[in-house]
C-alpha cells in the first residue's frame, strides 16, 4: 500500500509502496515482481537507507529459527528485533554480542549497518560475531555465506546498507552473562581534554561511552560524563536482586503520542543532563548496579522520542576520526558549538580496530549527535563534512540523509571495490534505495 | 499442558494467535495446506515458549480428508481455532464459479465440514473450547464482497447454532467477528488506521473472550456499534450507496 514514509528522524519522508512477507517464496514472488526493491527492517535508520519507491518489510519474517543455549549460539530469520531476541536468551543466561543505543531494530538491520556498540573497542562490531547467513541477491538465489564461504557477497553484506539484496536468516555468537544487571561507573570529566584522558585510563572496561555538552566553552569545552560498565556478576547483586538474577521486571513505556514543537525535547535533555551533572553526580565518580535496560537502552523508555523534534524531522550526524587525529574532534566541536545548530548533548565513543569492506568503524573517536532540520543546516554540514574528510574520518551511512556522493567517495577507501562486488550480486539494481541513489552506488 | 490447534496456522493472524497461546504455557497444533512453510513457527513457539509445537497438513476445501486429518491429531485439541479464509475477488467470482465456489468453499462448507467433526468430538467427551474467526463482512452483504459476505454469514449463523446445541454439552463456542485487520490479505487495501487492528489486537481479544467464556466479540470492541449502524440503514437507502 502507497504510504508517507520515514525512518527515525522524520526527514526525509517519501511516500513508498510497502510490502510484507512471512515466507520466503512470497519475498521471492515480490522482488520477481517489481525492478527495484530495498529491504527494510524497524526503520531505526536515520535518514533514507532503507527508503524506496518499493520497499519490503521484513517484520513478520521474524521466526527463531534454533537457540543452542549450551554454546550461546542463535539462528533467526532476518526480520526479529533485538528487543524480541532479548527476552528470550537473558533468562537462559545470554546477552546479545554487541547491541547499539536502541533494542528496536532488526537483526537484518543490525548485518546490514553493521552496527557496534559501547563494547566496539574489545568485541568488535556485529559482523565479527556472525557465523553465517543467507542473502537473496540479484537473481533471485538465497546464497549462504560466512567470512569464509562466499567472503565477498559476505562483506559486502555486513554494513552494506541492504545493496546486495535481502538478508532472510542470520546465525550468530551471543555472549555468556551471569546476571542481568550491569555494574556501572559514572565519571565527570570537567573538559574534553580530561574526557579523552579518562577514556584510556578506563580502556580496560567493556562498555564505555560519554555525554558531551557541547554548549560549554572555555575551560569547561567538551566537560561530559564517562560511563562504563561490565555485566555484573550474582555477588555483586543486592539481595533483591540475587533471587532472580536473570530477570527483570515488568517494564513501562511511556510514548510521545505526537509531535512536540521541537524546542521542548533540547529543553528535557538538556535538563536530564544537568540534574546527572550536577546534583546524582556531585561526587566525581558514582558506582553502582543497574538492570541491563536503562545501561544499554536509555531512550527506549520513552518510545517515539523522536517526534520531539517536530515535523521536520531532524538528521543525526556521526563521524569518526583517526585516533592520532583528536584535534579533529575540537576542531570540530567548536564549529558546531558556534554555530549553536546542533542538539545540546552530543555521544562520544571508542572505536578498536576494525578495516572492513564498507563498515563504518575504524579505530578512533566516533561522535554522534542530532541537529533538527532547519534552513541553513544541510550547508552547514556539508562545511562540517569538510573538516571530517581534512582529518581521514568518515560518515555512518546509517544515519546519513544528506551526505554529498563526493564525500562518500573519498571517505570511505573500498567505495569502489564494494560498488564493483554490488555489480556482481545486484547487477541489475534490483536492490536500491533512495541513499544508494543519491551515493551514486546505484545510478 | 492444554493444546490449541489452529487451522489455516500460516497467516499473519494465525501467527499472533498461536503465539499469544503459547505465551500462556498451551501447546501448539499447526494445520494448514503447506506444512513444510510452518517448520519456522513450530521452532519459534518451541524456542520462544519452551512449549510443545507440531504440525499437520490440512485444506479446508478437501472435505474428505478432515475426518482423517482430525484422527491423525496426537492429542486431542482443547481448543480448536478457525482462521483460514478467502477473501477473492468478488468481482472475478461474480462470472467464474470455480472463484466464486472456493470463496463459499473455504470460508463456509470448509469450515463447516472441520468444525462439524471437531464439535462431535467435544460433545461426546463433554468439553473444548471451539473458535470461529468469522467477518462483520457478514453481517449485511455489500456490492463489493457480498460472496464472501454471504458465506461468513453463513458461518456466523452456524457458530450461533452450534453454540446453541453444544451448550447443553459443556462445550463452549465462541464468535469472532474481526472489522478491518492489518494482514497480507488486506495489505493492498487503503484501510482506515483508527478502525483497524492488528493481528496481535486480535489474538489478545481472543485469548481473553476464551478465558471469559465469551459468546461473540468483536474485535476492536466497537465494530459492534458500527455493525449495529449499517444493519439500521433502511434496504431502501442502503441499496443505493457504493459499499
Ligand atoms: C536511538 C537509536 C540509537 C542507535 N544507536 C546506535 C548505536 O549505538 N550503534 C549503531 O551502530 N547504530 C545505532 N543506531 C542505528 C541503528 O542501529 C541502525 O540504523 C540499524 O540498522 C537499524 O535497523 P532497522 O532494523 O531499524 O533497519 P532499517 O532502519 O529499516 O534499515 C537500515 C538499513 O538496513 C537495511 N536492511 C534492513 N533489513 C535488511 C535485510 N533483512 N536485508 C538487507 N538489508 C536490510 C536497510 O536496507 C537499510 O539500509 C541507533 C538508532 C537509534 C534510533
Ligand atoms: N484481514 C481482515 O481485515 C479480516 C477481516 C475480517 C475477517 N478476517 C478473517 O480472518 C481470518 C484470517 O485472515 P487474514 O486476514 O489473516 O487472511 P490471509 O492473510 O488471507 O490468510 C488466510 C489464511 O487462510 C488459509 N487458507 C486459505 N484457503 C485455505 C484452505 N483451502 N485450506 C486451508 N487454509 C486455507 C491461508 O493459507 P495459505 O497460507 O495456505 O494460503 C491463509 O493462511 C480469515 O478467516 C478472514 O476471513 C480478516
Amino acid at each position: 500500500m502507497e504510504r508517507r514514509l520515514a525512518n527515525w528522524g522524520n526527514y526525509p519522508a517519501i511516500s513508498c509502496d510497502e510490502s510484507t512477507f512471512s515466507q520466503e517464496d512470497q519475498v521471492q514472488d515480490f522482488i520477481s515482481a517489481h525492478s527495484s526493491v530495498i529491504a527494510r527492517g524497524n526503520g531505526r535508520c536515520y535518514g533514507d537507507a532503507s527508503l524506496a519507491k518499493h520497499s519490503v518489510s521484513t517484520l513478520k519474517y521474524d521466526k527463531v529459527l534454533a537457540f543452542d543455549t549450551t554454546n550461546g549460539v542463535f539462528e533467526c530469520q532476518s526480520g526479529i528485533t533485538l528487543d524480541q531476541i532479548l527476552d528470550i536468551i537473558v533468562p537462559k543466561g545470554w546477552f546479545l554480542p554487541v547491541t547499539p543505543g536502541t533494542k528496536f531494530i532488526t537483526i537484518g538491520g543490525a548485518v546490514a549497518s553493521d552496527v557496534h556498540g559501547k563494547n566496539h573497542h574489545v568485541d568488535g562490531s556485529f559482523s565479527r560475531h556472525i557465523i553465517e547467513m543467507d542473502v537473496i541477491t540479484g537473481n533471485k538465489e538465497t546464497i549462504t555465506c560466512s567470512a569464509e564461504k562466499e567472503p565477498d557477497l559476505f562483506w559486502a553484506t555486513c554494513g552494506g546498507m541492504g545493496l546486495t539484496g535481502i538478508i532472510t536468516r542470520v546465525k550468530f555468537g551471543l555472549k555468556k552473562i551471569g546476571t542481568a544487571y550491569i555494574r556501572q561507573k559514572q565519571i565527570k570529566a570537567k573538559n574534553l581534554e580530561d574526557l579523552i584522558r579518562l577514556f584510556e585510563e578506563y580502556s580496560a572496561y567493556t562498555y564505555s561511552m560519554a555525554w558531551i555538552d557541547c554548549l560549554q566553552k572555555g575551560d569547561a569545552f567538551g566537560r561530559g560524563i564517562l560511563i562504563v560498565g561490565e555485566h555484573a556478576t550474582p555477588e555483586e547483586l543486592n539481595e533483591q536482586q540475587r533471587k532472580a538474577p536473570l530477570e527483570l521486571g515488568q517494564k513501562r513505556k511511556l510514548s510521545m503520542p505526537f509531535n512536540l514543537p521541537s524546542f521542548t525535547l533540547n529543553t528535557l535533555t538538556v535538563k536530564a543532563f544537568n540534574w546527572l551533572y550536577y546534583l546524582k553526580n556531585t561526587k566525581r565518580e558514582i558506582n553502582n548496579v543497574i538492570p541491563y535496560e536503562p545501561f544499554f537502552y536509555p531512550l527506549d523508555a520513552i518510545l517515539h522520542w523522536n517526534r520531539g523534534y517536530g515535523k521536520a524531522g531532524f538528521v543525526q550526524y556521526q563521524f569518526v576520526l583517526p585516533l592520532e587525529k583528536k584535534e579533529g574532534l575540537v576542531a570540530i566541536l567548536k564549529r558546531i558549538s558556534d554555530a549553536g545548530l546542533g542538539s545540546f548533548l552530543a555521544v562520544l565513543k571508542v572505536f578498536g580496530k576494525q578495516n572492513d569492506l564498507i563498515s563504518f568503524p575504524m579505530e578512533g573517536y566516533t561522535l554522534a549527535l542530532d541537529f533538527p532540520v532547519r534552513k541553513g543546516l544541510f550547508e552547514f554540514l556539508d562545511q562540517l563534512d569538510e573538516i571530517v574528510l581534512q582529518y581521514g574520518g568518515r560518515l555512518y551511512l546509517t544515519k546519513d540523509a544528506r551526505m554529498k556522493q563526493e564525500v562518500f567517495w573519498q571517505s570511505y577507501p573500498n567505495a569502489q571495490k564494494f560498488a564493483d562486488i554490488i555489480k556482481t550480486y545486484n547487477g541489475d539494481k534490483l536492490f536500491r534505495s533512495v541513499q544508494s541513489d543519491r551515493l551514486l552506488l546505484t545510478q | 499442558m492444554p493444546t490449541v490447534l489452529i487451522l489455516g496456522a500460516g497467516s499473519d493472524m494465525a501467527v499472533a494467535i498461536a503465539r499469544q497461546f503459547a505465551g500462556n504455557k498451551y501447546d501448539i497444533q499447526l494445520a494448514a495446506r503447506n506444512v513444510s512453510a510452518l517448520s519456522a513457527l513450530e521452532q519459534d513457539l518451541r524456542i520462544r515458549y519452551q512449549v510443545q509445537a507440531s504440525s499437520y497438513a490440512f485444506d479446508a476445501t478437501d472435505f474428505n480428508s478432515h475426518g482423517a486429518f482430525y484422527n491423525s491429531l496426537t492429542a486431542k485439541p482443547d481448543i480448536t481455532i478457525a482462521v483460514f479464509g478467502y477473501l477473492g475477488s468478488q468481482e472475478k467470482g461474480q462470472t467464474d464459479w470455480q472463484e466464486a465456489s472456493r470463496i463459499l468453499h473455504t470460508n463456509y462448507t470448509g469450515a463447516v465440514s472441520v468444525l462439524n467433526i471437531v464439535a462431535e468430538d467435544y460433545a461426546s467427551r463433554g468439553t473444548g473450547t471451539i473458535v470461529g474467526i468469522s467477518s462483520v463482512a457478514g453481517e449485511r452483504g455489500r456490492q463489493s464482497n457480498y460472496l464472501y459476505g454471504s458465506a461468513k454469514a453463513g458461518f456466523t449463523a452456524y457458530l450461533s447454532g452450534l453454540r446453541n446445541r453444544l451448550f447443553h454439552k459443556g462445550v463452549h463456542v465462541l464468535s469472532v467477528q474481526p472489522g478491518f485487520v492489518y494482514t497480507r490479505m488486506t495489505e493492498n487495501l487503503k484501510l482506515p488506521p483508527l478502525l483497524t487492528a492488528q493481528p496481535q489486537d486480535v489474538a489478545t481479544d481472543i485469548y481473553k473472550a476464551v478465558k471469559a467464556k465469551k459468546n461473540v466479540i468483536y474485535t476492536k470492541w466497537f465494530w459492534r456499534y458500527i455493525m449495529l449502524i449499517i444493519k439500521s440503514i433502511p434496504e431502501f437507502i442502503f441499496k443505493k450507496l457504493k459499499l
